[in-house]
C-alpha cells in the first residue's frame, strides 16, 4: 500500500477526460461559480482546494448534473455534458462520492454497494462488490450492518466504495477527510492513492490543501468561485500564498 | 434488494435489528390488534371492521408512499379515492351492469376488468396530478405544494360534480352497481361471512403483499427506498428521480382505485365529497402506523376500521371519528413517529 501512495507520473500529453470550459453556476439568484475553467487527464488525481464557499462542491455538482451551468461547457472525454441529467452522467462513467458521504443511513452496508451498482447487472455487481471488499476489508466486516450505524471513516469508504461499484472511469470525492481522526485521514488518502495507482483518474476536493497535494498531480485554488492558481501539486505546496492561506505557514 | 447477493455477502448471524427481523415484529404487531380486535368484536363485527379497514388502508397506503418519497401530505388522495369510486361506476353502468351478476365466470371477468381498468386509469391520474401540480413546485417551500394539493382537491371534487344536467355526477349521491352479491355468505364456525367481504379482504391483502414485494425485490423498488431516503443520492447512483416519482404517485393513486372498487362494491353508493372524510381518516391512519411505512399504514387503516365499527356496534357510531382522531393524538404523545415508525435520525 505504501508504494502505491506516492503519486505516478502523470500522463503530460493526454487529452483532457474533463474539461470545464467557462462553466458560471447559480444557486437561484447566487453567482456561485464565475468563469471556472479546469482539467482533469487520464489517471491523474487533481484536487481543488479553497476556502468554505470558495465553490468546491457546486464544481462537483455541476460536472456531475445535480446543478447545470447556465453559461459554459462541461465536457466529459469529448462529449457536452452541460446539460445532462445527474442520473445519466453515471451511466457515462463519472462517480462522485458525495460531500457528507450521504450514505443511505437504512439500508445496510451490502444493499449502499448494490445501489451504487444500480446502473449495471447484478453480474458485473456480484464481481465489483469483490474489488471492493479487496479495496475496504471492513465494509465486507459490516456488510449486513445499517449504513447509519457505522463509524464516520467506515462510512467514507462506503461512499468511496459505493462511488466505484458503478465502475466509473472517473471518480470525484467531495471531502473524503471530513470530520476524520488523522489516523483514518491518513489510511483514506492511501487508498484514495491506491485507487489512482490502479489507473482511475480522480478528481478530489479538499480542505486539507496539504493532504490533498501531497498525493496529487495537479491543483486548483478557488475563491469565491473563481480559480485563482493553478499548477502542478509540487509548485502549489511551495507557493507563498497557498503555503500561507490553505497550509496555515506564516 | 436482489436476495441472492445479499445471503451472500451478510454475516451467518442476523442481528435482532436486521430488516429480516424488523418485518416479523411488523407483522407481529399487526397480528396482535387483529387478535385483540377479534376479542372484543365479536365474529361478525370483526369481518365488517376488516372489510372497512382493508379500504381505509388502501388508501393510507397512497398517502403514506408519497409522504415517503417527497414529503408532501398530498390532500388530494381521498379525492383521488372518490374518482376511483365514480369510474368503477361509470365503467360498470357504461357495460349495463346494474345489479348483482349471478354468473360466475362473468363476474369473475367483471370484477377482474373492473380492478384493472380503474386502477389503471386512476394511477394515470395520479401521474398528471403530480406532473401537472406537484413537480412544478418540487423545489418551493413546503406550504406551496400542500396549498396546491388543497386545490388539486377541489379541482377533482368539480370535475365529478361537472355542470348538471348536461355532465357529471353533480352534487348528489350515486349509486354504484353492487354486481357483487351481498346476500352471499359463507357459513364459518357458526358464523355467517359475506363472501364480499372475503373478496374485499383478498384484494386488499393481495395488493398489499404484492406491493411489499415489489418495493422490497425489484429495481423499481430500490429506486424507489433509496430515493426516499436520500434524493441526491439517489440521483449520483443513477436513479431517474422524476420517473420514480411518477411511479410512486401512479402505484399510490392505484390503489385509491381499488379502494374505490371495493368501497362501490360494499356500499353501494358514493358522492362527489366522499373522499374528504375518507382521505382523513385514510391520513389519520398513515400517521398513526407511522408516515412513510407501508405496513403502518395498513396498521392503521385495520385499527381505524376497528374503532368505527366498534363504535358503531355499541350504538355510538356519532362517537367513531372522535375516537378515531383520540386514538391518534393519544399515539402521537406516546410515539410521535407513529406506531411502526422510525424514530431514529434520518441522516448518517
Amino acid at each position: 500500500m505504501n508504494a502505491a501512495t506516492a503519486p505516478a507520473p502523470a500522463v503530460e500529453t493526454a487529452a483532457a477526460v474533463l474539461r470545464l470550459s467557462d462553466v458560471n453556476t447559480y444557486y437561484g439568484a447566487i453567482h456561485a461559480l464565475r468563469g471556472i475553467d479546469l482539467e482533469v487527464h487520464r489517471g491523474e488525481i487533481v484536487t481543488l482546494i479553497g476556502a468554505n464557499g470558495a465553490g468546491k462542491t457546486t464544481t462537483l455538482r455541476t460536472i456531475s448534473g445535480l446543478l447545470h451551468p447556465r453559461t459554459g461547457t462541461v465536457e466529459f472525454e469529448g462529449r457536452d455534458i452541460s446539460h445532462v441529467a445527474a442520473h445519466e452522467v453515471v451511466r457515462l462513467g463519472i462517480g462522485q462520492a458525495p460531500e457528507g458521504r450521504r450514505i443511505f443511513s437504512r439500508l445496510t452496508v451490502v444493499e449502499n454497494l448494490l445501489m451504487g451498482g444500480f446502473t449495471r447487472s447484478a453480474a458485473e455487481n456480484h464481481e465489483q462488490v469483490e474489488h471492493v471488499y479487496a479495496l475496504f476489508p471492513r465494509l465486507r466486516e459490516r456488510a449486513g450492518q445499517k449504513g447509519g450505524t457505522l463509524s464516520g471513516g467506515e462510512q467514507q469508504m462506503l461512499a468511496i466504495g459505493r462511488a466505484l461499484m458503478g465502475r466509473p472511469r472517473v471518480l470525484l470525492l467531495d471531502e473524503p477527510s471530513l470530520g476524520l481522526a488523522p489516523i483514518l485521514v491518513q489510511q483514506i488518502f492511501e487508498i484514495i492513492g491506491e485507487i489512482n495507482a490502479r489507473g482511475m483518474t480522480i478528481l478530489l476536493v479538499e480542505q486539507n490543501a496539504l493532504q490533498a497535494l501531497s498525493i496529487a498531480h495537479r491543483g486548483y485554488v478557488l475563491q469565491t468561485g473563481h480559480v485563482v492558481l493553478t499548477g502542478s501539486a509540487h509548485d502549489l505546496r511551495e507557493n507563498e500564498m497557498v503555503r500561507k492561506a490553505y497550509l496555515g505557514e506564516s | 434488494m436482489t436476495a441472492p447477493a445479499t445471503s451472500a455477502e451478510a454475516p451467518p448471524a442476523r442481528s435482532l435489528s436486521g430488516p429480516a427481523a424488523q418485518l416479523a415484529v411488523q407483522l407481529a404487531l399487526v397480528a396482535a390488534v387483529l387478535a385483540g380486535a377479534f376479542a372484543v368484536l365479536g365474529p361478525e363485527q370483526f369481518i365488517n371492521a376488516l372489510t372497512l379497514g382493508s379500504i381505509y388502508a388502501l388508501i393510507a397506503i397512497g398517502y403514506t408512499m408519497v409522504y415517503g418519497i417527497i414529503e408532501l401530505i398530498n390532500f388530494a388522495h381521498g379525492d383521488v379515492f372518490m374518482v376511483g369510486t365514480f369510474v368503477s361506476l361509470a365503467l360498470l353502468g357504461t357495460l349495463g351492469f346494474t345489479a348483482a351478476v349471478h354468473d360466475p365466470l362473468l363476474l369473475v371477468v367483471l370484477l377482474a376488468g373492473d380492478f384493472l381498468v380503474t386502477m389503471i386509469l386512476l394511477g394515470v391520474v395520479g401521474v398528471v396530478i403530480e406532473r401537472t401540480a406537484y413537480r412544478p413546485l418540487r423545489t418551493a417551500p413546503r406550504l406551496a405544494p400542500l396549498i396546491t394539493a388543497i386545490g388539486v382537491s377541489f379541482i377533482l371534487q368539480n370535475l365529478v360534480q361537472g355542470v348538471p344536467p348536461y355532465f357529471g355526477y353533480g352534487p348528489y349521491a350515486t349509486n354504484a352497481p353492487q354486481i357483487f352479491p351481498t346476500d352471499a355468505f359463507l357459513r364459518v364456525g357458526g358464523t355467517n361471512v359475506p363472501v364480499l367481504s372475503l373478496l374485499i379482504l383478498a384484494v386488499a391483502l393481495g395488493l398489499m403483499i404484492t406491493l411489499q414485494l415489489f418495493v422490497g425485490r425489484t429495481r423499481i423498488g430500490r429506486s424507489m427506498r433509496s430515493t426516499a431516503l436520500d434524493r441526491d443520492a439517489a440521483a449520483l447512483m443513477g436513479v431517474n428521480i422524476n420517473r420514480t416519482i411518477a411511479i410512486t404517485f401512479f402505484i399510490g393513486s392505484a390503489l385509491a382505485g381499488a379502494a374505490g372498487v371495493t368501497y362501490g362494491l360494499q356500499y353501494g353508493v358514493t358522492r362527489f365529497d366522499l373522499g374528504f372524510q375518507a382521505g382523513l381518516k385514510a391520513f389519520t391512519a398513515a400517521v398513526l402506523g407511522g408516515i412513510g411505512n407501508t405496513i403502518g399504514a395498513a396498521l392503521g387503516g385495520f385499527i381505524i376500521g376497528f374503532i368505527e365499527v366498534g363504535a358503531a356496534a355499541m350504538g355510538q357510531a356519532r362517537w367513531g371519528p372522535a375516537i378515531v382522531f383520540g386514538a391518534l393524538v393519544v399515539v402521537l404523545v406516546f410515539r410521535p413517529a407513529g406506531l411502526l415508525g422510525q424514530q431514529v435520525g434520518e441522516r448518517a
